[in-house]
């Protein structure tokens, strides 16, 4: 029995509260808001943009663009003239109501109406999973043709007053396309190099770092606003081009502030505009005339369907991939509208435009419509048709070098052939990129540091969480893949590794590290709306722990009995673990064997002198720690410690397991939250013989 | 005309590419070889952007290498001709909206087996970890201030990554020898190398420019 939630997408269970909140408001008697365009386009718009930008998928963004582009701007120049004309029409033929409204009026219908709406998309296209190309085509579509939109609402809004509209008006017009769109562009990477730079000096104040990246990408949005021009690309502009250097300049903590806070405010606005749009209905004055509103709905259907298969048709003529008749349909389908529009004919000036009431009904229609039975309905249609769903794949650092090694090539291959090709032109701003922007926007070492190690370095960081986190609950999944370092290269032996004293800092890195992530769960998922957040590492911490590892230079050592093997296909958290030499570790750790002595978490008690005071986070008594730089390095990595020649390092002798060294081990490494139960071994650092 | 001369090549050809676009990379072979009929390897670096490339060395080894030639040899020649850098361009067309389910496959995997001789440097039909880590290196030898140690560990643990995909469980004592091609396949299944492997014939109104 499917849930309400599966049928019916959040988006169309927001409207109907907000009609009923509507309703139960009129119903007291008091006079329910409508949503004010001011509200919308200054405070609600903005959120939700700014996340879909910040975290835009700017690979297949890029290799679409240029399908995005037509799409949106030629799809919606057609469907705004489609309809109007058509409106025009209708109004001309059918009864002495609608006779009086121009060409013009009808045409400024159409341009509000025809655009499609990114946030119904959004809503609508996250709860299907959709395979990425269509998703991106449709949203990356619904983004761009803001410029559109922008262009022509003011264009015939400002036409409807004059008496005359000359040709070189309309030439103009045409012109002021192109300062829209790009300067809402430029005026987006202006704020967004801003951001960049201003967060390569916030080492010292990492605070207030999320607060940059809110208010530069809200000032570019206004600042374009104030111009006329588009908002929306501003935003999404600055968004881009901020990311990936703020990324590497801030802390990780601010990177988790951030993405929580656009998913909220994101979601909050989501939510307040549709049931606003449900009040809406509710509280609007509304003329309901059957011709226009019915003939309005039907050649928006048609518009959209004749614009998708025209324009792919033409299209596919140069695209690769070619556009099949199941995504054609499935774009055209997905062409819903949404609350922009409501909200751009709220603002018309009812003293030129007395049909806006009229008007406005017919929006809430076709939104009604689209959002209700496109909505409702495109997930069994996405079923029936068999459409590629999004793929769940994980990040592996071979596809990464794959995918590196090939766009190497065919760069190499577009230069031996004389083409200068996409490929090549890539590789110049990457190369631009790296020689003048990076040094320019990120902070220290990190400007030099290619993307394959920042992969790498993400991928050991997700991994050892995972391990620690499917340590701590003791469990050890049995699809584990048993592939250490000894099955590849036999001919390295495991070195005696030395161990050094832990320095104070060490310490504290690694129990608050410890404590923070023992007791939770983190999954991994790959997208980008709220609906699904991605996994956060812990990578301050790791950043300087990282440091000193290149300082200390212990990498070649710790590799040997390192593992990084992601989980087989099927679902289970990566797990790592050590091999010495020939000595194999069974999966559970058995409690008799000799070999295998268990760590038992014991918390102090508080009279013990080797207890922590917790007040102050420091450990009483704690020298000489066995968390080497391995530990130190890893942070939170499971392994097998060397067996240690005697002296290097107490803590590690056989079998004492009550030795005073074994209990500060202990004391300092775990942690003394809830009571674990006596027995439960913990086979966090199993020793060695 | 050149393309009465290399009737082979040209039938790879068929479909995608005009025969306008193989006198464009006729000229081109000219313009590389000095109106020689035959390439070598120091031809190529005539080329100013390849310089900036980190794999340069590979891409030209693999225009020399006999097995790309699909005749079935092996090793490597000192120099090639128009129809062999023919044979080698194939390799980058495009695919074709008709292609049935095993030409698809067949299509893919010979762009596989492609990438595969351009890893598998020593020509014993299994990537090694040594000929792994020489890859990583040479991926990331732009970056001169860093460690070798770096790029042996990303390659170390990418090889247990591809020996867990390809493996599976494996006992302490057993060793994985390298990536063969079946394995190699099966690392690649998830990426469509057919819509991603391929240069764009279609302008070739720009052509670059040698010393």
């Amino acid at each position: 029995m499917p849930s309400v939630s599966r049928v019916v997408p959040e988006s169309c269970l927001l409207i109907v509260v907000g009609l009923l909140v509507g309703g139960l408001i009129k119903w007291v008697g008091e006079e329910p808001p409508i949503l004010k365009s001011n509200i919308f386009f200054l405070f609600l718009l903005p959120p939700i943009i700014l996340d879909a930008g910040y975290f835009l998928p700017l690979r297949q963004f890029t290799e679409n663009l240029g399908t995005i582009l037509i799409f949106a701007v030629v799809g919606t120049l057609w469907n705004a003239f489609f309809l109007g004309g058509l409106m025009y029409a209708v109004c001309q033929l059918s009864g002495p109501n609608l006779n009086d409204i121009g060409l013009l009026a009808n045409l400024l219908f159409g341009s509000i109406i025809s655009a499609v709406d990114p946030v119904a998309v959004l809503a609508v296209f996250e709860e299907i999973h959709i395979n990425e190309l269509l998703h991106i085509l449709v949203f990356g579509e619904s983004l761009l043709n803001d410029a559109v939109t922008v262009v022509l609402y003011h264009l015939f809004e400002e036409f409807a007053t004059f008496e005359q509209v000359a040709v070189i008006d309309i030439i103009f017009g045409f012109i002021s396309f192109f300062v829209v769109s790009l300067g809402g562009v430029f005026v987006g990477v202006f704020y967004g190099v801003i951001t960049a730079f201003t967060s390569r000096f916030t080492s010292h104040i990492r605070v207030i770092e999320p607060l940059f990246v809110f208010l530069y990408s809200y000032m570019a949005y206004l600042s374009a606003e104030l111009f006329h021009l588009s908002g929306i690309m501003a935003l999404i502009a600055s968004g881009v081009v901020m990311r990936p250097y703020v990324e590497a300049n801030i802390s990780h903590k601010s990177h988790t502030t951030i993405k929580y806070f656009l998913k909220m405010w994101s979601s909050v606005s989501e939510t307040l505009i549709f049931i606003f749009l449900g009040v809406s209905t509710v509280a609007g004055r509304h003329y309901w005339n059957w011709i226009f509103v019915i003939s309005t709905l039907l050649f928006c259907l048609i518009a959209r369907v004749l614009g998708v298969l025209v324009l792919t048709w033409f299209i596919n003529k140069f695209r690769i991939v070619k556009l099949t008749p199941k995504d054609q349909f499935i774009i055209a389908y997905g062409g819903l509208r949404g609350a922009i529009a409501f909200s751009l004919c709220y603002l018309l000036d009812s003293a030129h435009f007395g049909m806006r009431d009229m008007f406005l009904t017919a929006i809430i229609t076709v939104i009604f419509f689209t959002v209700f039975v496109q909505g409702m309905t495109i997930r069994p249609l996405v079923d029936l048709l068999a459409v590629k769903k999004k793929q769940e794949t994980k990040r592996s650092i071979n596809e990464e070098i794959h995918t590196q090694f090939l766009d190497h090539l065919l760069t190499g291959i577009e230069d031996i052939c004389g083409h200068y090709g996409h490929h090549h032109w890539k590789d110049k701003l990457n190369r631009f990129n790296k020689k003048y922007v990076k040094k320019c926007l990120i902070a220290g070492e990190r400007s030099k540091e290619p993307q394959l190690i920042a992969f790498y370095h993400k991928m050991e960081m997700k991994q050892a969480i995972e391990l620690v986190e499917s340590g701590g609950i003791g469990k050890i999944p049995s699809t584990v893949s048993t592939v250490s370092i000894q099955n590849i290269n036999p001919k390295t032996l495991p070195v005696q590794r030395i161990l050094p004293a832990l320095s104070k800092d060490k310490e504290e890195e690694i129990r608050k590290i410890l404590r923070n992530n023992l007791q939770k769960t983190r999954q991994r998922l790959r997208s980008y709306n709220r609906h699904t957040l991605m996994a956060d590492p812990y990578e301050e911490a790791w950043n300087q722990m990282l440091l000193r590892r290149q300082k200390a230079r212990q990498l070649e050592q710790k590799m040997n009995n390192y593992l990084t093997v992601p989980v087989h296909k099927l679902d289970s958290p990566t797990m790592s673990r050590a091999r010495i030499g020939s000595d194999p570790l069974a999966y559970e750790p058995k409690a008799d064997s000799e070999n295998l002595p268990i760590i038992t978490i014991d918390p102090a008690s508080p009279q013990s002198p080797e207890s922590m005071d917790l007040t102050n986070e420091e450990p009483k008594g704690c020298g000489g720690l066995p968390p080497s730089p391995e530990e130190d390095e890893e942070g939170l990595m499971m392994r097998v410690k060397e067996p240690s020649s005697p002296g290097t390092d107490d803590v590690f002798t056989p079998g004492a397991s009550d030795s005073p060294s074994n209990q500060r081990m202990l004391r300092c490494l775990s942690d003394p939250g809830p009571r674990p139960e006596p027995e439960e071994g913990e086979p966090f650092i199993p020793k060695g013989q | 005309s050149p393309g009465a001369h290399h009737p082979s090549a040209l039938s790879l050809f068929s479909l995608t590419v005009t025969s306008e676009q193989i006198e464009h990379l006729h000229r081109r072979f000219k313009q590389l070889s000095r109106d020689q009929l035959t390439i070598r390897k120091e031809n190529f670096d005539s080329i100013p952007d390849l310089e900036f490339n980190p794999i340069r060395g590979k891409i030209v080894h693999a225009f020399f290498d006999k097995r790309n030639l699909r005749q079935g040899s092996d090793g490597l020649g000192d120099e090639i001709n128009f129809e062999d850098f023919l044979t080698i361009m194939s390799y980058f067309r495009p695919i074709e909206m008709n292609m049935d389910e095993e030409q698809l496959d067949h299509f893919r995997k010979e762009k596989l087996k492609f990438l595969f001789h351009m890893y598998d440097s020593d020509h014993d039909g299994k990537i090694t970890l040594q000929e792994y880590r020489n890859v990583v290196e040479e991926l990331l030898s732009g970056n001169p201030h860093l460690e070798k140690d770096s790029a042996r560990s990303i390659a170390d643990g990418a090889m247990m990554e591809a020996a867990s995909i390809c493996v599976g469980q494996m006992g302490p004592d057993q060793v994985y020898e390298g990536i063969t091609f079946e394995d190699f396949l099966k690392v690649w299944q998830g990426i469509d190398i057919e819509t991603k492997m391929h240069v764009r014939f279609l302008n070739m109104e720009t052509i670059a420019h040698c010393y």
